[in-house]
């Protein structure tokens, strides 16, 4: 094991985990605020509403992340060229962009949605009741709280999606994973580069976990 | 620009052989329910081992299963994967290494990794669920078992443990329907299961779009007959007279 290649290979190691860190920080954005809407589709007592929205976080929980990554590498820009007519060029960056916010959106749904559900009834009865309309008292009353309470679980799956951003491997896109492999081969010290790779990966996510830990218990009435 | 729907293309010639697509979806199929299932196995008896070490009493048995959770919870999948695949194989001793190397061919090779790094993964994920399931039992029932005489062995295999698995199904069947979807990351390094028959029948045929719905209605259904089929099994086991259990 010979680890000295390291240190210089740095810079480079660092540009992968900048792709890793904008593409995590858009996709969670992205899923937050479409499963939001999904989860608020699936309460709606439009039944064609929430069917649709049932059927999307169905259709996406029983299907892997890999093969929404390959397709949508493959599908985003042959789909751009239909609605636009033109050929646009779309990078691995914004079809797997795009894949990881419409994955993502159907877990946080479901944490959404268990996080409004959480909320009493009296909240929202008392919000109609001084004149609020729904979408005034989903905006004020309800969701600040809900997101207070469902801040842990919305971490946690942000940490996997953490892990996960790892499997744009497939489509090429050099995240930090890759770099420390596209690095390491060309150093000649593949292993090392792994284990540094599995080391940094392992420390942010234990480190994140722990806080969220510790998050959750201030937060526990 | 003109795409060409064809939807028979599954029944089409791969232009190998005698093969049509069709093939190589049930090929793939194949291997992934072949990776997953022996993966699973191994995942519940190590994860089982695993949860119960966590709640024993002492301080080094704990300590290793909770580091062992730590560490392949925090680590992305498709590291461990790489990891398993590259880095091991060469710190096997040596009639192992050259039996790994050389004596089995790449898919077997590609196999064995997927196998190991699956099982290892989802069994943090299974001790977990253990964990949860025995600490979600009352006090009194251990301490009654070991009332009456019952060595540690004895209370986890008579009395906590019967009953731990059977609260633990629901949670238990989400991991099992996780490992075949996980199992999709061996399309990674190179074993022919599902994703990689997808990606090989787009490749060839240019039909992305037929290949990728086909691929992703094999999932869907796999997923909802194995969720049916769990459910069977958590009816059938249920504890009479808890939350949900029969009357």
């Amino acid at each position: 094991m010979d680890f000295s290649q390291i240190i210089p290979s740095l810079p480079s190691l660092w540009d992968g985990m900048k792709l890793t860190l904008q593409l995590l920080v858009l996709a969670v954005a992205g899923g937050i605020a479409l499963g939001t809407v999904l989860a608020l589709a699936r309460m709606s007592s439009n039944a064609m509403l929430s069917g649709l929205a049932k059927a999307y976080v169905n259709y996406f929980r029983s299907i892997p992340l890999l093969l929404v990554i390959t397709w949508f590498y493959l599908a985003v820009p042959m789909i751009l060229n239909w609605i636009t007519g033109e050929f646009v060029a779309v990078g691995a960056f914004t079809s797997c962009l795009v894949a990881f916010v419409m994955f993502e959106a159907a877990y946080y749904c479901e944490i959404v949605r268990a996080g409004i559900q959480s909320i009493s009834k009296g909240q929202i009865n008392a919000a109609y009741a001084v004149g609020m309309t729904y979408s005034q008292a989903m905006r004020l009353i309800i969701l600040p709280q809900a997101f207070r309470k469902m801040t842990p679980l919305l971490l946690q799956q942000t940490i996997i999606l953490f892990q996960d951003t790892s499997l744009v491997y497939a489509v090429g896109l050099i995240d930090f994973l890759n770099a420390a492999r596209a690095r390491g081969d060309i150093m000649g010290q593949s292993h090392e580069f792994l284990i540094f790779a599995g080391a940094v990966y392992f420390v942010i996510s234990f480190g994140a976990s722990s806080l969220v830990k510790r998050l959750q218990k201030r937060l526990a009435v | 620009m003109n795409y060409n729907w064809d939807w028979n293309i599954f029944f089409k010639s791969t232009g190998i052989g005698s093969e049509i697509y069709l093939d190589w979806f049930v090929s793939g199929l194949g291997w992934t329910i072949a990776v997953a299932l022996v993966a699973w196995i191994i995942a519940l008896l190590l994860g089982s081992v695993l949860g119960v070490m966590r709640t024993l009493p002492g301080k080094a048995l704990p300590a290793i299963a909770t580091g062992y959770v730590e560490l392949f919870r925090n680590v992305p999948l498709l590291v461990q994967l790489f990891m398993w695949y590259f880095v091991v194989p060469d710190y096997l001793p040596e009639p192992l290494q050259t039996w790994f190397k050389q004596d089995l061919n790449p898919a077997t090779s590609a196999y064995v990794s997927v196998v190991v790094c699956l099982a290892l993964f989802t069994a943090a994920r299974v001790c977990e669920q253990v964990r949860t399931g025995i600490q979600a039992l009352p006090k009194g029932q251990s301490a009654a078992a070991l009332a009456v005489g019952f060595s540690i062995g004895q209370t986890y295999r008579h009395v906590l443990l019967p009953q731990a698995f059977r609260i633990i199904i629901p949670p238990l069947t989400s991991e099992f329907l996780n490992i075949f979807k996980n199992s999709s990351v061996a399309s990674l390094i190179g074993l022919m299961e599902l994703l990689a028959q997808t990606k090989q029948t787009a490749e060839f045929s240019a039909n992305i779009f037929e290949a990728f719905t086909l691929a992703t209605v094999i999932y869907f259904v796999l997923n909802m007959s194995l969720m049916a089929l769990m459910n069977l099994v958590e009816k059938k086991v249920r504890i009479p007279g808890m939350m949900g259990g029969a009357k």
